[in-house]
């Protein structure tokens, strides 16, 4: 189990968080002009990678926010949490 | 190749089973070939063996970056079913258990194939009328299989409990023809029947880089071993395939998350078929050294680790403790995780790519084993003929934009 650090209460085991996928992916700005491969890409491309990776994480057993961290998926080890609108 | 027989067992046992050959060869890289599989899993070795033989390419390569059946093919919990809900489903997982029953006289090798069939368990009401649609859908499709009664599932496996627990038994869907392989056996008979017709398994051989010409066709493969030309190239590289993807421009609709399994102390014959619940997430059969062999879920998040976390196999040996209270006081061996790469729809993609050249077989999640040699002989036919077979021409990368989306993960309600 892992142990997260959420920006507002601090590090807490991995089973009081929901995994909210890969970061930062904007809804397109005006979705009715927005063509398919847009909609496409903001719904199931992923970059998946292998490495340093940018992702959400929401604190739902705890304050109930979102943030952003970024973890290397080779090893699991975080490098920074932070919260939405910050840079890491 | 020598065969495998009585005969020729009993010959090598009267001099002490010497003089077996290796199963495959060690060949160094050629320059080039005519097309190479990326990936050395039971689905890349059985892509390369049905190019040999059914399509009669025998200038081609399996190139595997650690060891052939290291990675999911010998990591997985070896269940075999074709139950899927939806009719392309269906015709691609039934394809491949019609493979299975056959496999180990095909490649004349022991694959083990044992149809002792996997009996899904219904827990809730809503269960009971997901597990009969399944049932019905299936039979239409002429796959096999029947509802079962609390108690006729209780008489098929009698480890069972179905009455005094928090979610009892209330029935089960069981497929007959369904049941379990030896999953070494299967990449190794792959690699042996496939080395024999002339594929060179490069093992120990990591795809760095891929090559392509000014019309964005692939030419060559950058490997640990040095340059590889070609000018077909499949990539059939399981949770590493958004990785090898990448190498070329492609973008998949995948992610990669850790899968874990276990299997404890070896024990007498107790455990006569597959049992798998998705409510309580946990599936079961025993193999035939006497190990219980239990599957797990995934994290929650997506990772390359090969391991996961503890609370994921606990949750499934409680559910496993429950469901068989006899195993309560059995030890665990070992545990252990695979890295599954799953779709949005939770079908694979078994397709031609943007670019020319560059096939790819992928997104089998948490349940490619199955689907070894069906997959395996679809995807040989995309490539050699430049086009899908009719089984997996519904499994595009574009379906995810055209929206032709085939989704078991709503039909099954859990990652399968």
């Amino acid at each position: 189990m892992l142990l997260i650090a959420c920006p507002y209460c601090g590090e807490r085991p991995e089973l009081e968080f929901a995994h909210g996928g890969q970061a930062h992916i904007a809804r397109p700005a005006k979705p009715s002009a927005a063509d398919t491969q847009e909609w496409t890409r903001f719904l199931y491309m992923r970059d998946n990678v292998k490495g340093l990776y940018a992702e959400r994480w929401r604190h739902s057993h705890g304050c109930g926010k979102f943030f952003n961290a970024v973890r290397d998926t080779t090893t699991d080890h975080f490098i920074a949490t932070y919260k939405v609108g910050e840079r890491p | 190749m020598q065969r495998f027989s009585a005969l020729s067992l009993l010959k090598r046992g009267l001099s002490g089973q010497r003089g077996w050959t290796p199963q495959w060869r060690r060949p160094e890289p050629k320059k080039g070939y005519d097309a190479i599989i990326v990936g050395g899993g039971g689905h890349g070795l059985g892509a390369a063996y049905y190019l040999a033989k059914e399509h009669g390419l025998t200038n081609i390569a399996v190139v595997e970056k650690g060891w052939i059946g290291g990675g999911n093919t010998g990591r997985n919990t070896t269940v075999i079913r074709s139950n899927y809900l939806f009719d392309e489903s269906a015709a691609l997982y039934d394809h491949a258990l019609k493979m299975w029953e056959n496999l180990s006289q095909e490649l004349n090798y022991n694959v083990m194939f044992s149809p002792r069939g996997v009996m899904m368990l219904a827990h809730t009401v809503h269960d009971e009328q997901v597990s009969k649609r399944h049932v019905h859908a299936n039979r239409a499709n002429g796959v096999d299989n029947e509802w079962l009664t609390a108690k006729q599932a209780k008489e098929f496996c009698p480890p069972l409990n179905i009455g005094n627990i928090r979610y009892p038994v209330v029935g089960a869907a069981l497929q007959r023809r369904g049941g379990t392989a030896r999953h070494d056996a299967v990449a190794w008979g792959y690699a042996r029947a496939a080395d024999a017709l002339g594929v060179d398994i490069l093992e120990n051989c990591e795809v760095t880089g891929i090559r392509r010409d000014t019309n964005g066709a692939v030419t060559a493969l950058e490997t640990t071993r040095g340059l590889i030309e070609s000018r077909k190239i499949g990539v059939s590289a399981a949770g590493n395939s958004s990785v090898v993807m990448k190498m070329a421009g492609v973008q998949l609709p995948l992610e990669s998350y850790p899968l874990q399994a276990l299997v404890s102390e070896p024990i007498k014959p107790i455990f006569p078929c597959v049992v798998m619940s998705n409510t309580v997430h946990a599936y079961i059969s025993q193999s035939d050294k006497g190990e219980l062999v239990i599957g797990a879920g995934t994290d929650a998040y997506n990772s390359y680790t090969q391991r996961g976390g503890l609370h994921i196999s606990s949750h499934a040996l409680e559910a496993i403790c429950e469901l068989f209270p006899a195993f309560r006081r059995l030890r665990m061996l070992r545990n252990w995780g695979g890295i599954v790469d799953v779709t949005p729809d939770r079908s694979p993609i078994v397709a031609k790519t943007p670019v020319p050249g560059l096939y790819v077989n992928c997104g089998w999640g948490t349940g490619g084993f199955k689907a070894t040699p069906g997959s395996a002989h679809v995807f040989a036919h995309t490539i050699a003929l430049d086009e899908p077979h009719p089984i997996n021409a519904p499994f595009t990368i574009e379906r995810f934009a055209d929206g032709n989306l085939i989704d078991e993960a709503a039909a099954a309600a859990v990652a399968h």
